[in-house]
């Protein structure tokens, strides 16, 4: 416990002016909306929702990595939380929205009208 | 053979340790607890995202949605909320973590000091969704839905040609006609129905129909936003208006897609649930702290601990936040 004895408490404010600015950013960018990241495409959708979730990730790589204190833990307690969830979570939105965007052109082209 | 050492560590005994990985069994289990919540909060969100790319074409647009502010009426005020409840959240975060640092110290004033500033933070966040649920049960301008399940809303074009919402309360004519609310006690055997709209379809059909400016916003989305129809088609489409929707419920909502409503009631709802353990829990602890427990034990470990679940509540946050209402 090499963390036990020394202060964070500077870290932990930089950080959180880290996340704050983030967050005001997100929302300056989500009222705003400039046209050419809202209308931009990318990777099927928005440039504008991908600097979304990359900003997101950043927070919560931040939460993890400062918060709740990853950094200070060994290399393997990081990756046994850490590796999981990454390779899942990319895992279930890669099948789960290809199939969702199967089933928006399914609908689309389809001879049934199913909302109306 | 790093994971099987263990060094002589009085305290970690009685907090579940020393254990594997450099950590206590208590730490390890709470971090693979944050796992399996994680991915369950994962799951969710991908179902919120599989729906989305299903009906990506008539999905309602969520800055048209949370639009209010509190003591701000009738302004427009996108999003301003729920960055303030984001805020709010982090706040209560750095809390945590300070009174996380002070236990590192032994600092007991400290810690139960932060404690309490981040259990006052939490039960803010927990009025201000309860503030928001209100707004969303309730609704703003109403709408009707057709009998193929659409959601038609009202507007009128200004002169500058700017797109503006109208509610039902503006537009419906009172008629002389009369529709009791079915009870179990009354008409058919145990039927009975939820409270009724406000005005009758044929109300708001018939106001629709003597107000010429008025003109019918669709599901569709076109170019990043909703269509409207042209007064024409909008007389044409009145006819299929089937039921008043008033706010949001758990069958049909004024914002557009069913699944909408549902999903926003059962994910924020999960998460405001997630707040409010961690608010209990973080008494208990609190409490804890103030008897002196951790004194006692010369360790704080228990504090850390709940901090990794507080901090896990407003990591989920984030993304709920980005996903609902962002993206």
């Amino acid at each position: 416990m090499e963390h036990a004895h020394e202060s964070n408490t500077k870290r932990i404010w930089i950080v959180f002016g880290l996340l704050s600015v983030i967050t005001t950013v997100e929302v300056a960018l989500g009222i705003i909306k400039p046209d050419f990241l809202f209308r931009g495409h990318f990777l099927s959708t928005s440039i504008l929702n991908w600097i979304f979730i990359i900003l997101t990730l950043v927070k919560a790589y931040y939460i993890m990595w400062a918060f709740m204190h990853l950094e200070g833990e060994k290399a393997s307690l990081r990756w046994s939380v850490v590796a999981p969830l990454i390779f899942l979570i990319l895992y279930l939105c890669f099948i789960v929205l290809v199939e969702g965007d199967y089933i928006y052109e399914v609908y689309k082209n389809g001879h049934l009208e199913w909302i109306f | 053979m790093g994971a099987t050492v263990t060094t002589h560590d009085d305290h970690a005994l009685l907090d579940g340790g020393p254990g594997p990985m450099g950590a206590t069994y208590g730490k390890l289990m709470m971090w693979f607890f944050i796992l399996s919540d994680a991915l369950t909060f994962s799951g969710f969100l991908a179902a919120y995202g599989f729906s989305r790319f299903k009906f990506i074409g008539t999905w309602p647009i969520a800055d048209e949605v949370f639009t209010h502010f509190p003591f701000l009426h009738g302004v427009d005020a996108p999003m301003y909320y729920v960055a303030l409840m984001t805020f709010i959240l982090i706040f209560s975060s750095v809390t945590m973590v300070l009174a996380v640092d002070a236990g590192h110290h032994l600092k007991k004033g400290k810690v139960a000091f932060y404690m309490f500033f981040t259990i006052i933070g939490g039960l803010i966040f927990l009025g201000s969704q309860a503030w928001e649920w209100k707004n969303f049960i309730k609704g703003e301008y109403g709408a009707v839905e057709t009998k193929g399940g659409s959601i038609l809303q009202f507007g009128k074009v200004d002169k500058e040609g700017k797109f503006e919402r109208v509610a039902l309360a503006d537009f419906a004519l009172v008629l002389p006609e009369e529709r009791e609310q079915l009870t179990r006690n009354e008409g058919v055997w145990f039927m009975e129905e939820s409270s009724l709209p406000s005005f009758s379809v044929n109300e708001v059909v018939e106001g629709f129909k003597a107000k010429n400016d008025l003109v019918i916003l669709t599901e569709e989305i076109h170019d990043k936003e909703k269509v409207a129809l042209n007064r024409t088609q909008s007389l044409a489409r009145i006819n299929d208006a089937k039921y008043v929707v008033e706010g949001a419920n758990l069958v049909r909502n004024e914002y557009g897609h069913k699944l909408f409503a549902n999903f926003f009631f059962f994910i924020t709802g999960f998460h405001g649930f997630h707040v409010f353990t961690g608010v209990l829990i973080n008494i208990i602890i609190f409490f804890n702290v103030i008897l002196g427990t951790y004194e006692k034990r010369r360790s704080y470990e228990m504090v850390e601990k709940v901090g990794l679940y507080w901090h896990f509540v407003d990591l989920v946050w984030v993304f709920v936040f980005t996903f609902f209402y962002l993206v």
